[in-house]
């Protein structure tokens, strides 16, 4: 294939992973059947070339693809601060992707759509809370796959044979144990971000296993945790004994190489406790902002599902945000439209909420200058936002931020944390 | 004199840039400028445009290899990265510049023992074969 039989553009896909394969040292190529493309994301005229070059050369996806956020709101972005030649720029490399043949739901959340993978498919994702998403909570099987070697993968439909493809490689290698973590923290709305970036700290290029969750996470909650730790850490694949699908005992998690009883292929695993002073320490890391100055809200990394839009809409019942404060939620089109078919966006937007689709604040210059503090309960978001923003953040649960936005000033309830 | 898996090779001369800490490119790279801009990070605020970059291995987004592509076009690049075992962000990115620019920077992965020797500010030469030594 890469002497160009199937095609210019397939050739110089299969070209860079042919060259990966010997990266990642493997023996063979294999078949995937999905993938997901963050290349999108427009950075500048490189990631523009690359995605123009290989729609110029007519390539196709061989296999259902969807793709990531892009760098602009094609719709909302004159609303904000975006330069009109960057908002040319990022809609042209939607454009070349698009023309490929990929599905344009432009969400950093595609497991929350109808091309959500199933339990032991092989795919090539990228985009780094998916890929843990992806890998751990489902049960799919997927490299930590970047942006432009992604969209290699799903033109050709190979990947090299290595790494999370293969079962062996799956199984944890570091144990983080939940130590006197009381039941009532854990059912604390910013309990499992706050984890999920101390997880990622501490796994370094292991796959952790963390044992001792006591409640049963919602999807939502498991998605923060990935995202965080994806963002902390390299974390790609997690098992949560008792919750994901490939621990449902500690034993499994560790594909009985650590087993605790008879088994003879016994190994030492590193264990690491993690204690409530130690989720503290790292629930203060996220937030970088001091004082009680608030100029926006900012939900929805990953982007914002049905469930948040519907767990949003009681908190803001008959309340309005502050005039000076903005309140943005970053979410997909698809979400966005289902928010509005069942009735929950409506309340939302009467709130004060303006709705970004498409992109995010991170990957999109959207922000004006004079926004210089952000409150969020994304751990993605208060990790990112002060390097790539230059912003300060408090980082906050659900029902924190609706009170600041309303209060105009930065307001936690310290109880949860303060009394365990 | 040390010696490494060569993932892409090539040839540069520079100043060691050393880190124990993972990074990101995306949100920990300005290729503008090639600053180090994450906050969280040991070497935020320290220039690595040019210079061999000695980091375990990428961690965060997966738009790194985008950044350092950008980087690379925009003359902003680390001239060689140095990691402790295959790093396949890093080496992807070095072989689409290749690919896209005509200029793939050299990827090294090296021991962990090996890694520990290297220091900041020594000059180092990385040979096609994979080989750092210092420069006179």
């Amino acid at each position: 294939m890469a002497d160009g039989e199937c095609g210019p553009a397939q050739a110089l896909a299969m070209s860079i992973l042919v060259r990966m394969a010997d990266v990642y040292d493997a023996a063979e190529l294999m078949d995937i059947s999905q993938a997901h493309i963050d290349s999108t994301i427009y950075l500048g005229n490189a990631t523009l070339e690359f995605a123009e070059r290989l729609a110029s050369l007519g390539a196709r996806v061989a296999v259902p693809t969807s793709l990531n956020v892009s760098g602009v709101d094609e719709c909302g972005w004159k609303d904000w601060a975006v330069k009109p030649e960057w908002a040319a720029k990022a809609a042209r490399q939607m454009l070349a992707y698009e023309r490929m043949g990929a599905v344009p739901m432009w969400t950093c959340a595609p497991y929350q759509t109808h091309m959500r993978p199933v339990f032991g498919q092989q795919i090539a994702w990228g985009e780094s809370n998916a890929i843990a998403f992806a890998n751990s909570v489902i049960g799919a099987r997927t490299e930590r796959y970047p942006d432009l070697l992604d969209i290699c993968c799903a033109i050709t439909g190979r990947v090299p044979a290595v790494g999370l493809h293969l079962t062996e490689n799956r199984r944890g290698e570091l144990l983080l144990r939940l130590d006197g973590v009381p039941a009532a923290l854990q059912q604390d709305d910013q309990f499992f971000a706050v984890l999920g970036h101390l997880v990622g700290k501490l796994a370094g290029d292991h796959i952790p296993v963390i044992d001792g969750i006591t409640s049963s996470p919602a999807e939502d909650q498991l998605k923060a945790f990935a995202a965080a730790a994806a963002s902390s850490g390299r974390v790609a694949l997690f098992h949560m004994v008792g919750v994901t699908p490939e621990a449902p005992t500690l034993e499994a998690a560790f594909q009985g190489h650590a087993g605790l009883k008879s088994c003879a292929t016994r190994m030492e695993v590193t264990t690491i406790n993690i204690t409530v002073a130690d989720l503290r320490a790292a629930r203060r890391e996220l937030t970088t902002a001091d004082g009680r100055e608030l100029d926006m809200v900012i939900l929805g990394s990953p982007h914002f599902s049905l469930a948040e839009f519907s767990r949003l809409v009681p908190l803001v019942a008959g309340r309005h945000a502050h005039p000076r404060v903005k309140f943005l939620i970053t979410s997909s089109r698809l979400m966005k439209e289902r928010a509005h078919e069942t009735g929950v966006l409506e309340p939302i937007v009467s709130f004060g909420a303006q709705i970004t689709l498409d992109t995010c604040i991170l990957a999109s210059p959207m922000l004006p200058p004079e926004i210089r503090t952000l409150m969020t309960n994304s751990a993605k978001y208060a990790y990112y936002a002060p390097s790539l923003l230059n912003t300060r953040v408090t980082f906050g649960s659900l029902a924190d931020c609706v009170r600041s936005a309303v209060e105009g000033r930065v307001v936690r309830d310290e109880t949860p944390w303060q009394s365990a | 004199m040390i010696s490494g898996r060569v993932l892409v090779a090539g040839e540069a001369i520079g100043d060691a840039l050393v880190t124990h800490d993972a990074l990101s490119f995306w949100g920990g790279y300005d290729f503008q400028t090639g600053e180090i801009i994450d906050k969280h990070h040991p070497l935020a605020g320290i220039c690595a445009a040019g210079r061999i970059l000695a980091v375990p291995f990428s961690k965060g987004s997966s738009t790194t290899t985008a950044v350092l592509l950008e980087a690379v076009r925009a003359g902003t690049a680390p001239a060689a990265i140095v990691t402790t075992g295959p790093d396949a962000f890093f080496a992807l990115a070095s072989i689409v510049a290749d690919v896209m620019y005509g200029k793939p920077f050299p990827v090294i992965a090296l021991e962990a023992a090996d890694f520990a020797l290297l220091r900041t500010g020594e000059r180092l030469r990385i040979d096609a074969s994979g080989v750092i030594s210092r420069s006179e």
